[in-house]
């Protein structure tokens, strides 16, 4: 049996790119469900002598390595019972309530089991996850943080690409390597340039769990996230790891002064096969809880690597933002997801970011991609270079702050120079490797590495060896930067050392300032509790998200029409009613030869004119240009020169480049063919409107022209333009004028 | 005022100090008694476990990095016999590192329960 091809309609909708997407049948056994499976166990919670002897419906004698760190660990007793009693609605109203304090539902979490916050969490609705985000997040102010890679571990690039995320406003990088051994080089190259950038940039190279320790030992990074935990007892030991040995890590980062934070995600253990019929939310939850339990201040989660395997089942990209939650409520750092790319559709992964977007969260971005998604050694993430203008223009849109500045070109250029070199130096003085001049160059000016055909591929691996063999430390970088003139930037890396002895950025949901202070749940603690209240921009903030730098005023578009002045057009005096029949009158608008000389589309006035001129010769007709200086609407400049032409009608042209043809006898709304769509328009359609106008001058019936159509947003692309055209119009219009002959000079 | 591990002063940690050749690495790490300090911190805002924490921290500082790596490298799963572990909490308890011998006992009581001692 052959199948039916489908009909045009569906063949059509097929081949739209949310189609690449893999869509799965909620399938428990295989943990294939977003919240609440029939394998999830009831909440409970029975302490006895101050030992908890049955959690989420499991006696102590069966508890895994999971639910034995939780129970014994995670758990504040003195509010376990009060918090288990509570309904589940209940709490999700306390959530949402901005008159129940962000400190009050931070207790109540605190001695709730995972299966019961699981349970309360999954009842809140997407806008009451907004607002909870709003007030749950640690960190009154909201941040971003970048991935800054690439396939070729390019250290040029990678400073060079590490000061321009910083430029951008990223408050954290995390660099990664496709080959390990060039980690160390990475780290130090990452590090340079992001203190090129900006003072106060955190640092972290997420490889294998020991190595990255090392490399954190050695200062070279200031924050690490690849400490992953997970929700089933097999995928934990499949990862090689227990909750005590996770334990013991996140108290080795915080001996040697380094920030760190775990990663989890729902849709991890379906992903990997054991998640024991639960759902990615449960799961989740214990992971969540887990975290708090080892003394972690801090989670990355909401799916990361299995962000598409929750967003392949119903509710899962719910379940993305609710897990966030889940961390805030838990008083935890949340650094919230977004990062690998969970939809081919564009569509889709705006939907999946944007409530967190303009809820605000401690990191909107566990990995913006701020470099090319080919160069994402993380794979592409859910927002990439090409988005950055997008991500600005939405933080502008909404008003609000998602940690992104806008940066302009001579600022980049000149950051990418300063930190390709001073790598460059370091490297030479460190005695790491040269660099070409060439490759310099390339690593300045690249969009990504395959702008940089120079790199050598083995520079990273041999300068990370001779890092390792001869054991360099920040402290050595930082003299060798120092030794070469980069004393700015030896300070603001001698600056991250400091912080690691004082230990405040150890506290949770910690960030740098470009003024060196700490941000954190600490210093900064988000203090919503309604309209009016929580974080607000300050503003020179403000001005920082709403000055992006595409935004134009009507000077600066006067400028520009002012670069394309001609002197073609000139005026000759009062404009006379004519007689001759095959006369007709090209009325333009007041700014006309004053103020603007090119149209929308592109084109100048004079070749507009040119071509409606010519066109009417065609037919035997004499054009006539009349400046209308009284009024700027269209029709009624038509019909003004219908009415002083022997023949009775008129072409209408606004200098923006908008066209008519009017015949005397009609009302100004009444016109005989409109072109409307100035900016689509072209010679060739200024020609046909002239010949037009000379069949109607003559008394036949031109086919008229049709309005060029395409699919392009035209009204968002011009609209501000046109804004700016027709106040300039209106301040070159003199209601008391009288029109004014206009002569075109022939084009030299 | 903040000390350094090495008990320096955080004002004498320079940049002219870095060129004078007086700066090493203990000159940068965090000292025990601010990481309890800030464990204090962290208990006043909310997080106890955060707290527990810095205390274990703090008891590392006194390790050497490379036996710090190799203790961790003792906790994962199947590494270790309940000798090693009780060794290596014996070792912790010596060094006044209480908190972080509590846990590897605990550790060694679980895998020996979940089948992941060597």
């Amino acid at each position: 049996m052959t199948q039916a091809r489908p009909i045009g309609r569906f063949r059509f909708m097929d081949e739209q790119r949310v189609n690449l997407d893999g869509f799965a049948r909620e399938d428990p056994q295989l943990g294939l469900v977003a919240f609440n499976s029939p394998s999830d166990p009831t909440p409970s919670l029975v302490i006895e002598g101050g030992v908890v002897i049955e959690m989420d419906s499991k006696p102590a004698a069966d508890f895994d390595i999971v639910d034995a760190f939780i129970a014994t660990h995670a758990l504040d007793h003195a509010v376990a019972q009060e918090a288990m009693a509570l309904d589940d609605l209940d709490y999700a109203r306390m959530i949402v309530d901005p008159n129940v304090a962000r400190a009050e539902v931070v207790r109540l979490a605190g001695g709730m089991t995972p299966a019961k916050l699981a349970r309360a969490l999954a009842t809140l609705r997407p806008a009451e996850l907004v607002i909870a985000m709003t007030k749950c997040r640690a960190r009154r102010t909201p941040s971003n943080q970048a991935h800054v890679t690439n396939r070729s571990d390019d250290p040029l690039l990678l400073a060079a690409d590490a000061a321009t995320a910083a430029a951008f406003g990223f408050r954290e990088l995390e660099t990664t390597v496709p080959v390990l051994g060039d980690a160390p080089s990475n780290a130090i190259a990452v590090s340079i340039g992001a203190a090129v950038g900006s003072p106060g940039i955190l640092i972290q190279c997420s490889v294998e769990e020991a190595l990255e320790l090392e490399l954190g030992m050695r200062g070279l990074v200031s924050y690490a996230e690849t400490v992953s935990l997970y929700g089933t007892e097999q995928i934990f030991i499949d990862g090689d790891d227990t909750p005590w040995s996770k334990a013991f890590l996140t108290s080795a980062y915080a001996s040697r002064g380094i920030k760190m934070r775990v990663t989890s995600g729902g849709g991890s253990e379906a992903l990997m096969g054991s998640a024991e019929g639960c759902s990615m939310f449960y799961l989740e939850a214990r992971c969540v809880a887990l975290a708090r339990a080892i003394g972690s201040q801090g989670v990355q989660n909401g799916g990361i690597d299995s962000a598409s395997v929750a967003g392949s089942v119903p509710g899962g990209v719910r379940s993305l933002m609710a897990e966030n939650l889940m961390v805030m409520v838990r008083n935890l750092e949340a650094c919230t997801g977004n990062d690998a790319l969970m939809s081919e559709s564009d569509v889709r992964r705006t939907s999946r970011t944007h409530p967190i977007f303009i809820g605000g969260s401690d990191f909107i971005c566990s990995g913006f991609g701020s470099i090319q998604r080919y160069d994402n050694m993380f794979g592409p993430s859910q927002w990439n270079s090409e988005d950055i203008d997008d991500f600005l223009a939405m933080q502008r849109d909404w008003g609000v702050d998602a940690g992104l500045r806008t940066a302009a070109e001579p600022d980049v250029a000149r950051l990418r120079r300063r930190a390709a070199e001073a790598v460059r130096d370091v490297y030479r003085v460190l005695g790491l490797a040269d660099f070409t001049d060439e490759w310099l160059e390339q690593a300045v000016d690249a969009a990504g590495s395959k702008d940089v055909p120079d790199a050598d591929l083995m520079t990273p691996l041999t300068a990370s060896r001779l890092i390792r063999d001869t054991n360099v430390t920040m402290l050595d970088v930082i003299r060798a930067l120092d030794d070469c003139g980069y004393d700015i930037e030896a300070q603001r890396l001698l600056e991250m050392l400091h912080a690691r002895v004082e230990g405040h950025y150890l506290q949770t949901a910690a960030i740098f300032t470009e003024g060196m202070q700490v941000l954190s749940l600490v210093t900064d603690p988000n203090d919503y509790t309604g309209p009016g209240t929580g974080y607000t921009p300050t503003a020179a903030r403000q001005l920082e998200i709403d000055s992006i730098r595409q935004q134009k005023s009507v000077d600066d578009l006067r400028g520009s029409q002012q670069a394309a002045a001609s002197a073609r057009l000139s005026a000759t005096g009062f404009a006379s009613p004519g007689t001759d029949p095959r006369d007709v009158v090209i009325g333009v608008s007041p700014a006309t030869a004053r103020a603007i000389w090119r149209t929308l589309c592109g084109l100048t006035v004079d070749e507009a004119l040119d071509e409606l001129l010519a066109g009417l010769e065609e037919e035997g007709c004499t054009g006539r240009i009349v400046r209308f200086n009284d009024t700027i609407d269209l029709g009624l400049i038509g019909l003004k020169a219908a009415r002083l032409a022997g023949s009775g009608i008129g072409i209408g042209l606004q200098a923006k480049g908008t066209a008519l043809i009017h015949r005397r006898d009609l009302t100004p709304l009444a016109n005989l063919e409109l072109y409307s769509v100035a900016p689509s328009l072209t010679r060739g359609a200024y020609r046909q409107m002239g010949i037009n106008a000379g069949r109607h001058a003559k008394g036949s019936t031109p086919e008229p022209g049709r309005n060029p159509y395409s699919d392009e947003a035209i009204e968002a692309r011009y609209h501000t333009t046109v804004v700016a055209l027709v106040a300039i119009e209106r301040e070159c219009c003199d209601p008391a004028g009288f029109p004014e002959s206009l002569t075109l000079a022939e084009e030299r | 005022m903040t000390t350094a591990k090495s008990g320096k002063p955080l004002t004498e940690v320079t940049l002219d100090a870095l060129r004078a050749g007086d700066l090493e690495i203990d000159d940068v790490r965090i000292h025990p008694d601010t990481l309890a300090a800030q464990a204090r911190v962290a208990a006043d805002h909310g997080n106890p476990q955060l707290a527990e924490n810095f205390l274990r921290a703090a008891e590392l500082t006194l390790l050497p990095d490379d036996r710090v790596m190799a203790i961790y490298e003792a906790l994962r799963p199947r590494r270790s016999t309940a000798l090693d572990l009780a060794a290596i909490a014996d070792e912790l308890e010596g060094l006044g590192a209480a908190r972080n011998a509590a846990l590897i006992r605990e550790a060694a009581q679980v895998y020996q329960a979940r089948n992941l001692l060597l």
